[in-house]
């Protein structure tokens, strides 16, 4: 569904992507792994047109993302940390973007039901708390069905109620056959959704295998496990 | 358009622009009843027009730049293209100063000033307005941290307000034994404050008072042609500046 063709991208004399090649499939939910600062949030802002990379492709349903915005239509994004207009009411968040994305489908309220946002939608943005602007950002991310779903740490800050909730719905929309690329760093979070892992370290994608490869490969049980054993070795 | 509208209305709720419009209606208002003649009042208001309206503009709009960076990020993963979200910040930041401007000089010039005169202060002043913004929006792309981009466009203001005056006096004193009048007219047109200044004084008929400089300055401005020129001139302040600013907007990292 997402052809990741040769990215490479430099901030200054950093290299943040290395020849990135990635092929990512309908209905898989894959976990991007990788130390702080090793390029997953700028290879998931590359996805979405946020960053522009220097060199190579990034293809959707087999049109370059450069041509065609519209693709965007079929993302839901849900960054690391939410940043909001801040005299924005949370109502009014929500009701732009409904604006902007000016979809004919119903929307997906199941998020904001279960995380009450309708008690809140005259709170400006300003004064949420970092957990309550994440469920703003979960609720924007699934609203309108999105066939991909890209989440930057989607756990960090929430309650863990809350986080069950939303891990539930990620659930759900692998179910459905959306494409979830999510990156974490509680790895025996990620432990009970996750098909594919992508390993990367320096801006270099280490590897892409399922999980069974994985566990497999390492003799581990789980997939921290198997990434600890792995970092260890160095083999890697 | 959707998001214009939002960005008129984020603007409005500021109240900056609100105020902003009071203080120059309080200026042009005061100006016009206490002077004991119109002319006098005029040149006060000409003043407004040609330091105050370019500082606040080109202040306010660096700011809100610098401000709207969540909301452009937020725009920017949704089905939105660059230059869409840019254009409309700038469209509704343009509108506002535009309206406050001449809601607060407007009426007053209108109500006490002979129409003609009245009119090219309105429209060289919308002008201002709108190339000021237009360099806000350049310095305000150029860098990333916003006290350097703040600084960069009082610097600029000051540059043409100021600066750019001294230079063209010292050049004129300099080669003096020189016929150096035509070069100056040149040159004049490369400030737009500069460019306002001469098409009103032309207008209020004050030209006169500068001698045989004015007496060129009337020939080359005072034509149809040479206003219509002045005017493409200003223009061009406004779409150069803006063109950069854009360029370098959709190449931006956000």
């Amino acid at each position: 569904m997402i052809e990741i063709k040769n990215l490479t991208k430099k901030f200054g004399r950093l290299t943040a992507l290395d020849h990135v090649n990635l092929q990512l499939n309908k209905g898989e939910c894959i976990a991007l792994i990788g130390p702080n600062g090793c390029g997953k949030t700028t290879l998931i802002k590359s996805i979405l047109g946020m960053v522009l990379p220097e060199k190579g492709d990034i293809i959707f349903k087999g049109k370059n993302i450069k041509q065609d915005i519209a693709y965007k239509h079929q993302i839901g994004y849900m960054p690391q940390i939410g940043r909001y207009p801040e005299n924005m009411k949370i109502g009014q968040v929500i009701d732009l973007i409904k604006n902007i994305r000016n979809s004919q489908e119903a929307t997906d309220t199941t998020l904001y039901e279960q995380y009450f946002l309708d008690a809140m939608l005259d709170k400006k943005m300003r004064t949420l708390s970092g957990g309550t602007t994440q469920k703003v950002s979960a609720t924007l991310a699934f609203m309108f069905r999105p066939e991909v779903l890209i989440l930057d740490e989607p756990t960090a800050g929430l309650d863990p109620v809350a986080a069950e909730i939303l891990k539930a719905k990620i659930n759900e929309a692998k179910n459905s056959g959306s494409l979830i690329l999510i990156t974490s760093h509680l790895l025996s979070e990620l432990e009970d959704m996750v098909t594919q892992v992508i390993f990367m370290q320096e801006g270099k994608l280490i590897f892409h295998k399922s999980v069974t490869e994985l566990k497999s490969d390492t003799g581990k049980s789980t997939i921290a496990k198997s990434i600890v054993h792995l970092l260890k070795s160095e083999e890697v | 358009m959707r998001i214009l509208k939002y960005v008129v209305l984020d603007i409005l709720k500021n109240k900056i622009v609100i105020v902003y419009a009071i203080m120059l209606a309080l200026f042009s208002w005061s100006a016009f009843s206490l002077e004991d003649n119109a002319t006098k009042g005029l040149l006060t208001v000409l003043n407004i027009i040609l330091l105050t309206v370019p500082l606040v503009s080109v202040l306010f709009a660096t700011i809100y730049v610098y401000n709207s960076n969540e909301f452009i990020e937020l725009l920017v993963s949704h089905p939105v293209k660059r230059s869409v979200i840019w254009k409309a910040l700038f469209f509704g930041m343009s509108l506002s100063m535009v309206v406050s401007f001449i809601v607060g000089v407007g009426i007053p010039l209108l109500i006490f000033a002979d129409t003609g005169t009245a009119l090219m202060m309105i429209v060289s002043g919308s002008l201002l307005s709108v190339i000021f913004v237009a360099v806000a929006f350049l310095s305000g792309i150029l860098s990333r941290d916003k006290a350097k981009g703040i600084g960069v466009s009082i610097m600029l203001w000051l540059y043409f307000a100021l600066l750019f005056d001294g230079l063209v006096l010292f050049l004129f004193f300099q080669f003096a034994d020189y016929p150096i009048e035509k070069p100056v007219v040149l040159l004049s047109a490369l400030s737009p404050i500069d460019l306002c200044r001469i098409l009103i004084l032309l207008r209020m008929n004050i030209s006169a008072m500068m001698g045989h400089t004015g007496a060129i300055f009337k020939d080359i401005f005072g034509s149809n042609l040479g206003i219509i020129l002045s005017f493409m001139l200003l223009a061009l302040w406004v779409i150069v500046p803006f063109l950069i600013s854009l360029i370098k907007f959709r190449k931006k990292d956000l």
